[in-house]
């Protein structure tokens, strides 16, 4: 900093501290509370200490579940989550790289009609036209399989933008090279300008994989077959039982289960993770 | 619209490199608010058997139904609350950050994390930590002589949310924070300490000036979090309740569509929150425009 003044840069940590400690208290709590057995709950107020139930708990949850409440095994849901996120990072980027590709590298009538139709994406997210959609789904025979949880969310205009922007910035001296080489297009892509982009689907890899991971509206309508339930939003069929009859051991040992995937992603790939964010929103 | 000097001569190509994107744009997104806006004008008996066309009948009903209007107001609230909140809890940490920029790097580590947590989840944890039965913090209220119980006081049930949907916030704002705070010349501040402002004065006239284009788009992006991405909080927590207090217009949607079959009312309301979802984005895309050419 500019001047050296010991008590701000003290309450600079106290403050850093303390936020900190909000933001990681109710997983603590969480944490605490899935090491538990049933019973420690009985007095009224969730202890603070770890319980002696920690790998019982888990191991519970992730061989038989909840399912004397109608909710399926946690072992199936992560699965399911990690195929739905994988599915809707994979296709976002797949299919945002190639229009991208298109629209920068391409001159051709409807260009721009184009990408204001992916543009216009932006605008009516997932839960604004949620019921249209679901008949649309329906009608396609898509309910109650990984198509259905996947395709309808993986048209992206932020990630065709992102690519855009960095397409613009590649020399187009790469390009006309390719040419006289006698590159055609498709081999330009492959062999150039995939190769280039690595970074970038990294960094958006990470974001997107998170957000799959968390959807919770979309499952939730498009599968009433519990062997896809994902974990997210099965949580909340655990949860809504668990307040009659609290099992929340359970519950929390889910929820620690359901938060720590994409939790571990952005932390090892924080790096990456925020120049894919702060790319991709502005 | 921008594009290469030279481009590839081919015709066909293009247009099957877009088509995947186009087919999802348009199968998955178009069509279907094309089918809320046309069926936001019809009207379905109780039994499905005739479709009346009633122009603006449902948005009359909307706009005269005290519950819609309950449910606008209870979203206003919910996203003041939440951005207010979560950008300046955020502005706080990565102000502090900045002055301890060495250590900066654990603590923006041990600050991003909640950014990766499912709303649904978020509202879990802080549902479970003010449970009025076993909940820590709802113990510590009742020590300090407050009572809460947010399954019977609306207002407790709107302060959870609240405070979920804010916890879940302040990562992204910190980051966004702490990147426009690292952006601001040193050189600025420096002068501004030769002229004697203190810390505090030259945070108000030189630092804040500097980063309120990102603080603006915050404010938006979190209005838009906080109206469309908190589906997950609501439902998973408390449904709308008690007393409809919480239910926040998305959750409304999703509830007279799907729970209350009332196609036509579920549809006025889709376009509705498409119009505030188009206005927030032309204001967002305004903003950024100004800001390229800074």
């Amino acid at each position: 900093m500019v001047e050296n003044r010991p008590f701000l840069n003290f309450l600079a940590h106290i403050v850093l501290i303390l936020g900190v400690t909000i933001v990681i208290f109710p997983v603590y709590i969480a944490f605490i509370a899935s090491s538990h057995g049933p019973n420690d709950f009985l007095s009224g107020l969730v202890p603070l200490a770890p319980g002696p139930h920690l790998i019982e708990n888990y191991s519970t949850m992730l061989s038989s579940g909840m399912t004397s409440s109608g909710a399926p095994p946690i072992g199936p849901m992560l699965l399911n989550s990690f195929i739905m996120a994988v599915g809707v990072a994979v296709g976002k980027i797949a299919i945002s790289i190639l229009s991208a590709f298109a629209i920068v590298y391409f001159r051709f009538p409807f260009r721009t009609l184009a990408f204001w139709m992916i543009f216009i994406t932006l605008m009516l997210p997932v839960e604004v036209r949620i019921v249209p959609t679901y008949k649309v789904v329906a009608d396609l025979g898509m309910l109650n399989n990984y198509g259905g949880l996947i395709i309808p969310l993986i048209a992206s205009a932020t990630a065709t933008f992102l690519f855009r922007q960095f397409f613009l910035t590649v020399p187009d001296e790469l390009m006309e090279a390719a040419r006289v080489d006698g590159a055609g297009p498709m081999k330009f892509f492959r062999d150039i300008l995939l190769p280039l982009s690595v970074t970038n689907i990294a960094a958006l890899f990470i974001i997107l994989f998170v957000l799959g991971w968390n959807q919770y509206l979309w499952p939730l309508i498009v599968t009433t077959d519990q062997s896809l339930y994902t974990v997210v939003m099965g949580i909340q069929r655990m949860a809504a039982v668990a307040d009659a009859e609290p099992r929340w051991n359970l519950v929390m040992a889910a929820v620690i289960l359901a938060a720590l995937p994409p939790v571990l992603v952005i932390v090892a790939m924080q790096r990456l993770f925020v120049k894919g964010l702060v790319e991709t929103e502005k | 619209m921008q594009t290469k000097r030279t481009v590839f001569p081919n015709r066909i190509l293009p247009y099957l490199l877009i088509a995947p994107q186009l087919l999802i744009t348009v199968v998955f997104f178009l069509w279907p608010a094309a089918t809320a806006f046309w069926q936001s004008f019809l009207r379905q008996d109780a039994f499905g058997f005739k479709t009346n066309f009633v122009w603006f009948q449902n948005y009359r009903r909307l706009f005269a139904d005290p519950l819609y209007m309950d449910a606008f107001g209870h979203t206003m609230v919910f996203a003041v609350s939440v951005t207010i909140l979560s950008t300046t809890i955020a502005l706080t940490l990565a102000a502090a950050a900045m002055r301890v920029l060495r250590t900066s790097r654990i603590y923006s580590t041990l600050l991003i994390w909640p950014y990766a947590v499912a709303p649904a989840i978020a509202g879990i944890l802080w549902w479970f930590m003010f449970n009025p039965s076993i909940g820590i913090v709802a113990y510590m209220l009742r020590s300090m002589g407050i009572s809460w119980n947010h399954l019977i006081n609306p207002d407790n049930a709107m302060v959870l949310i609240v405070i979920a949907a804010t916890w879940k916030q302040i990562s992204y704002n910190f980051l966004f924070f702490l990147a426009a705070l690292q952006s601001v010349p040193r050189s600025l501040q420096e002068a501004g300490a030769i002229d004697g402002a203190g810390p505090v004065k030259r945070f108000w006239t030189i630092v804040f000036p500097l980063i309120s284009p990102t603080t603006f788009y915050l404010v938006v992006i979190n209005i838009v979090y906080a109206m469309f991405d908190t589906f997950g909080i609501v439902h998973a927590t408390t449904q709308g309740g008690p007393a409809r207090a919480t239910e926040i217009l998305v959750y409304k949607v999703y509830f007279d569509g799907f729970i209350g079959l009332n196609l036509g009312s579920s549809a006025a309301q889709s376009v509705i929150l498409m119009i505030i979802v188009v206005a927030l984005t032309a204001i967002q895309f305004r903003f950024i425009e100004r800001r390229v050419q800074y």
